[in-house]
């Protein structure tokens, strides 16, 4: 049993503001839906599920289902962190696959700008009733300073660089170059990188990804529904998930949960690491990207510093184009969670509607893979591998 | 350039019937571990369920609570109480014993520190019934 080739993206749409306070959290969810299902074709009387995480409002799928009064036989609220909507299209395809729904709805929305969050430095609070709280909050834990350990971690048994994972903002600055509605649009060169300050290091200020509102949304419907459809599908062609922690102590923080989501999702595809023509890499910060790469098996580990400081990740001609819309890094990271703008541009890119500048030529096959919760300590991770109708 | 490190803020942790015992241990001045009678692992943070055979069979033993740097960072910029901390120095400390902690490092010259250090546990009062394990350079 397998999901391959039983459901198809038809619909993505990403919010066009950065920033937004004039709207409720509930009306972003509801404008994201309306524009991906606009981009289907379809309306939001042909949707029967619905999938939507921590962000969504009040009681999440049920308040928004009221929200937008949808009628649904099929509801998902699964939440792992900023990787939900990488899982939710994999969760969305087996629902399809075994005919509990046809046309599966996926929303992300937030405002932590308008809301004034301190995302990256806010020390988190010390109750939360969680089995981890006690041992971890109380020492001042920081989401910049957790990925900041694993980064120095890498550095001590890899050799990686500061000027490496500069490479990886510098790409991602020169792609948002091309999309006008990017946070970041400004070239920026290994040296700026460097000279922004140390937020908590080895990690500067320019390693970080960006702090956006707005949201984005998703349609997946199966082979039936696509086939009434003027839009080209994108063929979801295998998906993996997992969890990675601290093993009870055993704590390595030089990988991530892709070594265990990634072998998953290119069986499924029955693709290689070496057939993908295009990756959307979940970039919380230049550290995620860089061994992320490495647990998907696109260089051997321990070389994720060489491989992106020699350019490999440019659009269109390098050995892996990647986030070509700038991603989180530059473009936009909204609710603080990165993995429905990877697949939305993935989408793009498969679609051949990515910017001209880094679309890919005959893009056959692409990968999205979300990281929630935190390298540096536990977290979901998720990766989905799309094709064309053909593939 | 060595900046001073301000004093580290000592909440009070989120305690529970399960890591009680933990925390009193802290406030006592004794760094407490758990060990599964069943397939004799040790493991951190500390469970009455062992994570890795699922026994209920987990007993607590004392620590000699010394260990080495596994990796840190120098925070720079965090928010609430631990704001006016900065820079202040959060780490993993793997103890001898085996398990990895976080933590935090104390010390006067954190730009000094590097992994694989030696390092030993001190006790900061968190208020009635609790202490933070802390580690500084051994
Ligand atoms: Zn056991």
């Amino acid at each position: 049993m397998s999901i391959r080739g039983k459901a198809y993206i038809v619909g993505a749409y990403e919010h066009p503001l950065r920033v937004a306070p004039h709207h409720s959290l509930a009306q972003l969810h509801a404008e994201v839906a309306k524009g991906a299902l606009a981009d289907a074709g379809l309306s939001k009387n042909d949707v029967d599920a619905y999938f939507s995480a921590g962000d969504a409002p009040g009681m999440g799928v049920i308040s928004m289902a009221d929200y937008m009064g949808l009628k649904l036989s099929w509801m998902d609220s699964t939440e792992t962190g900023g990787s939900s909507y990488v899982t939710h299209v994999g969760h969305a395809a087996a629902a399809i696959a075994t005919g509990k729904c046809h046309v599966a709805l996926i929303t992300l929305a937030g405002r932590p700008r308008a809301e004034g969050m301190q995302t990256g430095t806010g020390v988190r609070p010390y109750f939360l009733s969680a089995p981890e709280t006690g041992f971890e909050n109380v020492f001042g834990i920081t989401v910049v300073g957790m990925y900041a350990m694993a980064a120095r971690r890498h550095m001590h048994e890899y050799g990686t660089t500061s000027a490496q994972l500069a490479a990886i903002k510098v790409t991602a600055a020169a792609h948002a170059m091309h999309n006008p509605n990017a946070m970041v649009r400004k070239l920026l060169t290994v040296e700026d990188v460097l000279a922004s300050p140390l937020v908590s290091d080895p990690l500067h200020l320019m390693d970080c990804c960006v702090i956006s509102d707005g949201g984005g949304a998703l349609v997946v419907v199966s082979e039936a529904v696509k086939k009434s459809l003027r839009r080209e599908g994108v063929k979801i062609l295998g998906h993996g998930e997992a969890p990675k922690h601290l093993m009870g102590g055993r704590v390595d923080l030089t990988y991530t949960g892709a070594r265990f989501s990634g072998p998953r999702a290119f069986a499924e595809a029955r693709v290689t690491p070496q057939d993908i023509d295009y990756a959307s890499i979940y970039d919380s910060f230049t550290i995620t990207v860089l061994e992320t790469i490495e647990d998907l098996g696109f260089c051997p580990r321990g070389q994720g510093g060489p491989f992106v400081a020699e350019g490999n990740l440019r659009a269109p001609h390098g050995k892996l184009p990647w986030n070509t819309d700038g991603g989180g890094l530059c473009n936009n990271h909204p609710a603080n969670r990165g993995g429905m703008t990877k697949v939305i541009e993935a989408v793009r890119q498969v679609r051949g509607e990515a910017h001209p500048a880094v679309q890919v030529k005959d893009c056959q096959l692409a990968l999205a893979h979300g990281t929630g919760g935190s390298i540096g300590t536990r977290m979901g991770s998720a990766t989905v591998i799309l094709g064309k109708e053909n593939a | 350039m060595n900046e001073p490190v301000a004093t580290l803020p000592a909440p009070m942790p989120e305690i529970n019937p399960e890591t009680k015992p933990f925390w009193e241990a802290c406030a006592q001045g004794r760094l407490l571990l758990k060990r599964c009678e069943e397939c004799g692992e040790l493991h951190y943070y500390p469970r009455a369920i062992c994570p890795f055979c699922m026994s209920a069979a987990t007993t607590w033993f004392e620590s000699k609570g010394q260990g080495s740097i596994y990796t840190f960072t120098i925070t720079r910029r965090a928010g609430g109480d631990y704001a006016r901390a900065t820079p202040f120095v959060l780490a993993y400390v793997t103890l001898d014993e085996g398990p990895t902690m976080l933590t935090n490092i104390v010390t006067n010259n954190p730009e000094a520190l590097a992994i694989g250090q030696r390092v030993a546990v001190v006790f900061h009062a968190a208020g009635e019934g609790a202490a933070l394990p802390r580690f500084a350079p051994a």
